[in-house]
């Protein structure tokens, strides 16, 4: 599929549909065609929503018609497909018929299934071309667009609105992340699931992404490439535009016997595959989990300008991890603290403070003095970027008392009250002296995951940034951002 | 498909700057003798014909050779012949010395098309595994990034009273084999093995070129 104005008018089709057609809605809460139904009234979609059903019946409160020829004329853009494979062809003849440009089919028995399978997608292909219309699937979980609160999906979550689009050639990735944006309310404009990929493959939702004012980072997942060099062109081209974060499957050999049996794509040699990645300018991850919080940190932080990076923790050990880890990255480095920025956090902090980088706030009574000591260092003209330790500790003391036995009495509902405001402020100060100095400020903390509701970790989430449930994490993902801003420094030369 | 013997290898990728040893091709015991002793020092000594593709495994390479050995080592090899090499003679060259070797060639990918590869030679080198590739063709940043991607760091720098490998003398070699690779369409692979690393220069002693 080409960049034509054709192209794009379809990938409008499906991702800002005026209205939505569910073909197949079914009264079994079991079905695809009753749970993509459920998921598009929960989800709050902005259009129009109808539904064909065999008999008729209502179907959630929708009046369900019986065939296509129904439905009203150039007012719907996409059909959900849950229909039996028998019944495709005549139903997206009629489609076309209705004005519709973009079709999802969720429906499986195409070219994931032997010889009579592939047969029947060659057919559907042909007549989506015929027709003109944009064919998504079929075999996939579903298309998710927040900016017209559509979930499309046989799948659960619907999640936050955002800037990360995603596309995969595994429908379960996509729920992966999408789980992951719930978690983290870092959040995604654009999801798709490419499932057999018949005619739209994942490059080519990765190049409407690239142009999509509403999506500034791709993350897309990859198993067998068809052809290797068209989608290395295609997506340097992407990663031109924007950050793309990419997972592939089947980098060890018996990963890549999964992955063939799994969408029927040849495996290729992966130490090529991961040189096409670094050719390309794209962020390769390793994991799921590094994948995402590596999009959503393209997403929420600042580029770093170079590699010196400097670690603020309230506690040594914390540290020397962390400049472990930033150590054992290249393309950072755990710069030496500038004299004259030693001398000016000597003003703020008691002596027994570390004087170097990581700057070890030595804990106590240095606290209050959190957001001045991010300011001094995240204002250096020699320091890139910074990653913040230690954020939550009191409010995990707070929750401690607050549940305790002697709560509130003993002055513990002022000490509580305190600690969590505390907290609260060098999450917010963190994030406001990031936007103010235009350089990434990092939070690592476990309590991100061990107590979400710290309020240490829930007022970076409130911020709209991550907060990395480990140093290392935070580390990996810093790292793939100066990586990114390194090859754009190189190539403006 | 074919594989040039050594001598058409070298002769097809000289013309792009893949930097080779001075070679001399003799017929007899006696020219080697004298190319050496023109030569002067060492030299190594390989039969040379246009069906030998393992000289190696078949003892067809005698390295380090003092200028006393060169008659009796020419001879053996020159007798070492079979028909079927279509020997062509033997190629004398200046030993080149080094305590460090890499890998690095072209290939064309069945999904990716051309490619070009860097990596760590010698005996431990499929051991390590550690090569870095990219698709043809590729830009010098390019070629420096493979650099980069190595895990054995320290084999690129100082080592063992040599200086630090000449980044982009090695960078410039990619380059040439990029371009190699992709001139016209015929190329299937390309090895030198080893590129040896002399007082920090890359210096290909080997080169095997596949076409089809």
């Amino acid at each position: 599929m080409g960049a034509s104005m054709h192209a794009d008018e379809r990938f409008r089709a499906l991702f800002e549909p005026r209205g939505v057609l569910v073909a197949g809605a079914s009264t079994h809460p079991g079905k695809f065609g009753f749970v993509s139904l459920h998921n598009i009234l929960a989800s709050g979609f902005t259009g129009r929503v109808v539904a064909t059903n065999l008999d008729g019946a209502s179907v959630l409160g929708v009046d369900t018609v019986r065939s296509v020829e129904e439905i009203p004329s150039g007012e719907i853009d996409l059909v959900v497909v849950c229909t039996p494979r028998a019944a495709n062809l005549d139903l997206l003849r009629a489609c076309a018929g209705r004005g519709i440009r973009a079709a999802f089919l969720t429906t499986a028995g195409y070219g994931e299934s032997g010889d009579e399978g592939r047969a029947a997608e060659s057919e559907l292909v042909a007549l989506c071309d015929e027709l003109g219309i944009l064919l998504a699937g079929p075999n996939g979980q579903g298309v998710v667009s927040t900016p017209v609160g559509l979930c499309a999906q046989i799948v659960a979550p619907y999640p936050p609105a955002g800037s990360i689009g995603v596309a995969s050639q595994s429908g379960n990735f996509v729920s992966s992340f999408l789980n992951w944006s719930v978690a983290t309310g870092i959040g995604i404009s654009r999801a798709v699931s490419a499932g057999n990929a018949a005619a739209t493959t994942v490059a080519d939702y990765l190049g409407y992404f690239a142009d999509d004012p509403a999506t500034a980072v791709s993350l897309a997942y990859v198993e067998g490439i068809a052809d290797g060099r068209d989608f290395y062109e295609r997506v340097r081209e992407v990663a031109r535009a924007q950050p793309l974060v990419l997972v592939k499957g089947g980098a060890t050999s018996g990963g890549a016997r999964a992955a063939s049996s799994h969408t029927g794509a040849l495996a290729t040699d992966d130490r090529v595959f991961d040189g096409m990645c670094r050719q390309a300018g794209i962020t390769r991850a390793a994991t799921v989990e590094e994948a995402f919080e590596a999009a959503a940190t393209f997403a929420t932080q600042p580029m770093p300008r170079g590699p010196r990076t400097v670690v603020v923790t309230t506690a040594g050990g914390w540290g020397v991890v962390t400049a472990d880890a930033i150590s054992a990255h290249p393309e950072l480095e755990l710069v030496a603290l500038p004299d004259d920025l030693r001398d000016t956090i000597d003003t703020m902090l008691p002596p027994r403070w570390s004087r170097n980088n990581p700057v070890d706030l030595a804990g106590g009574e240095t606290r209050d003095t959190i957001p001045d000591v991010l300011d001094a260092i995240a204002r250096h003209r020699d320091v890139d970027a910074i990653v913040y330790l230690g954020l939550g500790i009191q409010s995990n003391q707070a929750a401690m008392m607050a549940n305790g036995p002697f709560y509130p009495d003993h002055g513990l509902e002022r000490i509580v009250a305190y600690h969590r405001r505390q907290d609260e402020r060098f999450a917010r100060a963190a994030s406001e002296i990031s936007d103010a100095t235009g350089k990434p400020i990092l939070t690592a903390t476990e309590l991100a995951v061990a107590d979400p509701s710290n309020p240490g970790p829930a007022t970076v989430r409130a911020t709209g940034r991550l907060c990395y449930p480990s140093a290392n994490r935070a580390v990996t993902a810093l790292w793939h951002l100066a990586r990114v801003a390194r090859t754009r420094r190189e190539r403006a030369r | 498909m074919t594989t040039l013997s050594e001598a058409d290898s070298k002769a097809r990728l000289a013309p792009f700057g893949v930097p080779f040893p001075t070679e001399h091709l003799v017929e007899t015991a006696d020219a080697a003798v004298a190319t050496a002793a023109a030569l002067g020092g060492p030299v190594a000594l390989k039969l040379c014909g246009d069906n030998i593709a393992h000289k190696t495994e078949r003892g067809l390479v005698r390295l380090d050779v003092a200028e006393v050995d060169v008659r009796d080592a020419a001879a053996a090899l020159l007798a070492a012949a079979r028909p079927e090499d279509a020997s062509t003679g033997v190629l004398v060259a200046p030993m080149v010395r080094g305590t460090r070797e890499l890998i690095a060639g072209a290939n064309l990918d069945p999904q990716f098309g051309m490619t070009v590869m860097i990596g760590i030679g010698g005996i431990l080198a499929e051991a390590l595994g550690d090569v870095a590739i990219r698709l043809a063709p590729i830009t010098r940043r390019d070629a420096l990034d493979m650099l980069d991607d190595l895990s054995s760091q320290a084999m690129l720098g100082p080592f063992r009273g040599e200086p630090a490998v000449d980044r982009e003398a090695v960078a410039g070699v990619l380059l040439a084999l990029s371009e190699a690779a992709t001139d016209g369409d015929d190329v299937v692979s390309i090895d030198l093995n080893p590129l040896v690393i002399a007082q920090g220069r890359p210096v290909a002693v080997d080169a095997l070129v596949e076409v089809r």
